[in-house]
């Protein structure tokens, strides 16, 4: 969001994407160097684009989140918008989809929103192949609680929980969807901006379910708990440590910190999304 | 309008249908299951979409999203689903969201009897959600009011935009008795209030003056609406401030006892000269006015109380109904719970509970072994 410093410029005109931002809750609460502005910002262009080609329409989407950093973007943008429970925004998110099949309904949240206390939905979601763009922000710990342990935690880290170190092996949210036959998997990540964009924009043209993981940087939080605190630091560790494949096999989707986690498009099906069964087999007249 | 023999569950689900659902999400559970069965069939002949969810977390949340998307929408429990969904109700209740919980209650704590009714519930239907608020909890005694009720839950969710409990339990679940039905032209049926304002002037917690309920703009419309789970001002902003925080507070518990003469349903009988007052409500009122009739045979000015709302309660009117009593008894089918809210309101005579725990309903036999001896 660029600061309006003439008079010229009125709000709103200031930056091509202010349009998708509620300006009186700007600025964000999001720290310094965190990577949910890149996400946001990768995200307002993709569905720009969809909306410039007729795909989207601006009054038809929604975006629903749990509880967490990442889900409090629902208030920073200009669409309709739900910032409901910790973990049940999938649940919630499929309930406007089946009453309003015409809106496009965008599920954001951080690895323990979506993946930890919200992992039932998001597998059931999953089987379904329920019309729904999830997007989960990968930043390996519990941020807006202070830095406790988070399912993608990487092992021995020492948390606010795991003072002794993490005992658990992090989640491979790729893997686990694997088993299902949704429409769309891919990780992304901030430290490359461009294909993420793409990946929101892939996505945001298709149907069934479709998720994206965003690897992203805590610096304020996970930063500080492996002494990388400094925003350019980490994201230049980060950076390191990701590896970008066009169409990774789900044997390489695992999140090592340690290894490397390898980014890229994991499954692309197009199979009918649930909408589809319902409309061709009776769900409504 | 039809004239149907039928149970009380599936007196819910056509009231609901009569009402306008058009979203059911739900969890299988004991004594409510045949609530989403039936509607399984019926509700897409009705344009209607019905899912059923991994769990009951889910079912509520996602009864909450299809209302935000503009679907008359509800959910059915029990016990223990509903010891889930109380997370759900409370984003209910602080979003305004119309919302139907039909609860129809079994014996607990925890997996009890699932086949056998209790009262025990009428707490946690009323307060089971973290936070201050007050939402409206209908009992049915009856196949016909669990029909009329439910219609009428849907009415005052939608009028207030707020989460309302159909409170029935396991033995008006599958009660078999005869009922009349009725078509939507033959029964009111309210909707919600649309904003009269645009997009750029509407603020989605904001109330209008007469009512205290804010109009309810959903997506898809183009008013940009947030759904807020946070403590929000009247535009849907967070804000961490004591005024916003009681302004909320109260918006939410003034609207429903602003309309609370639209809200509290009864019904007396015998009432004029009865020096015994009879309260009770769902099941148990059932035996209760058969033991109200068997005193009167009797020769005992006996009267009864029978609670269709069970909360909000109109204390004013219960006070007056009590006052040419000498005697009240309150008639239920748990530890006694509706008594503590009896004996807070009529507070000069004597207020005797009969809390009879029975996994069928209290016989009017173990209704009278308590009562004889005040009488």
């Amino acid at each position: 969001m660029a600061v309006i410093t003439s008079e010229k410029i009125r709000p709103g005109e200031a930056y091509p994407l202010d349009k998708y931002l509620r300006l009186p809750r700007i600025p964000t609460l999001w720290c310094a160097g965190c990577g949910l502005g890149v996400m946001l910002q990768t995200l307002l262009r993709a569905i720009d684009r969809r909306i410039k080609e007729g795909v989207l329409h601006r009054d038809k989407i929604a975006f629903v989140t749990g509880i967490g950093c990442t889900a409090r973007t629902t208030f920073y943008v200009e669409f309709d918008g739900a910032h409901t429970l910790h973990g049940r925004a999938i649940a919630f998110a499929t309930g406007v989809k089946l009453a309003n099949p015409e809106i496009e309904v965008i599920v954001l949240g951080g690895d323990g929103d979506i993946a930890g206390i919200g992992g039932n939905h998001l597998i059931h979601a999953a089987r379904r192949n329920m019309d729904l763009l999830v997007i989960m922000n990968t930043n390996f710990i519990y941020a807006m609680t202070g830095g406790q342990v988070a399912p993608t935690t990487p092992p021995g880290l020492y948390t606010t929980t795991t003072p002794y170190g993490n005992l658990e092996k992090p989640m491979n949210v790729i893997r686990l969807l694997s088993a299902f036959d949704v429409n769309y998997v891919a990780r992304g990540s901030t430290v490359y901006p461009q294909i993420l964009e793409q990946y929101f924009y892939k996505a945001l043209g298709m149907k069934g379910f479709r998720f994206i993981e965003v690897v992203s940087t805590c610096p304020e939080v996970f930063g500080r708990h492996i002494g990388l605190r400094d925003p350019v630091e980490l994201y230049n560790e980060l950076k390191k440590r990701v590896k970008y494949k066009p169409r990774p096999s789900i044997e390489e989707s695992e999140l090592d910190w340690n290894k490397g986690i390898v980014l890229g498009e994991y499954i692309i099906n197009n199979y009918p999304g649930y909408i589809e069964y319902i409309r061709e087999r009776g769900g409504r007249k | 309008m039809k004239r149907v023999y039928t149970h009380g569950n599936e007196a819910i689900a056509e009231g609901a249908l009569t009402a306008g659902l058009r979203f059911y999400a739900g969890y299988p559970i004991t004594p409510t299951s045949d609530i989403m069965e039936y509607l399984a069939r019926k509700l897409p002949e009705h344009g209607g979409v019905l899912m059923q969810f991994e769990d009951e977390l889910a079912s509520i949340n996602a009864a909450i999203g299809a209302s935000w998307a503009g679907a008359k929408s509800m959910t059915a429990t029990s016990g223990p689903g509903f010891s889930l969904m109380v997370e759900g109700l409370g984003l209910g209740i602080i979003t305004e969201t119309p919302v139907v919980i039909a609860y129809v209650m079994r014996a607990g704590p925890s997996t009890g009897v699932p086949t056998k009714a209790t009262q025990a519930d009428i707490m946690q239907a009323r307060f089971g959600s973290h936070g201050d608020y007050i939402i409206p909890v209908y009992a049915p005694s009856s196949v016909q009011e669990a029909y009329d009720l439910t219609i009428k839950a849907f009415n005052t969710a939608e009028m207030l935009r707020t989460p309302v409990i159909l409170l029935s339990d396991a033995t008006i679940a599958h009660l078999w008795e005869s009922a009349v039905f009725r078509e939507p032209g033959e029964v009111e049926i309210i909707e919600r209030k649309k904003p009269k304002v645009p997009p750029e002037e509407y603020w989605p917690y904001k109330p209008d003056e007469d009512d205290g309920v804010p109009p309810m703009a959903v997506f898809g419309e183009g008013y940009h609406v947030i759904v807020e789970s946070l403590t929000h001002d009247e535009r849907g902003y967070y804000i961490q401030d004591t005024m916003v925080q009681r302004r909320m507070v109260e918006r939410i518990v003034n609207k429903i006892l602003k309309n609370i003469d639209k809200i509290f349903e009864y019904d007396t009988y015998y009432l004029d000269d009865a020096r015994y007052v009879f309260i009770s409500f769902g099941s148990s009122a059932r035996s209760t006015l058969a033991v109200v009739r068997d005193l009167r045979n009797e020769g005992i000015k006996a009267g009864m109380i029978k609670l269709k709302t069970i909360w909000p309660l109109k204390d004013d009117l219960i006070r007056k109904l009590c006052s040419n009593a000498d005697k009240v008894f309150v008639v239920e089918n748990n530890m006694g719970k509706l008594v503590w809210d009896i004996q807070r309101i009529v507070r000069d005579r004597e207020v005797i509970p009969v809390s009879i725990i029975d996994l069928d309903l209290p016989s009017p036999k173990e209704i009278r072994s308590v009562v004889d001896k005040w009488l």
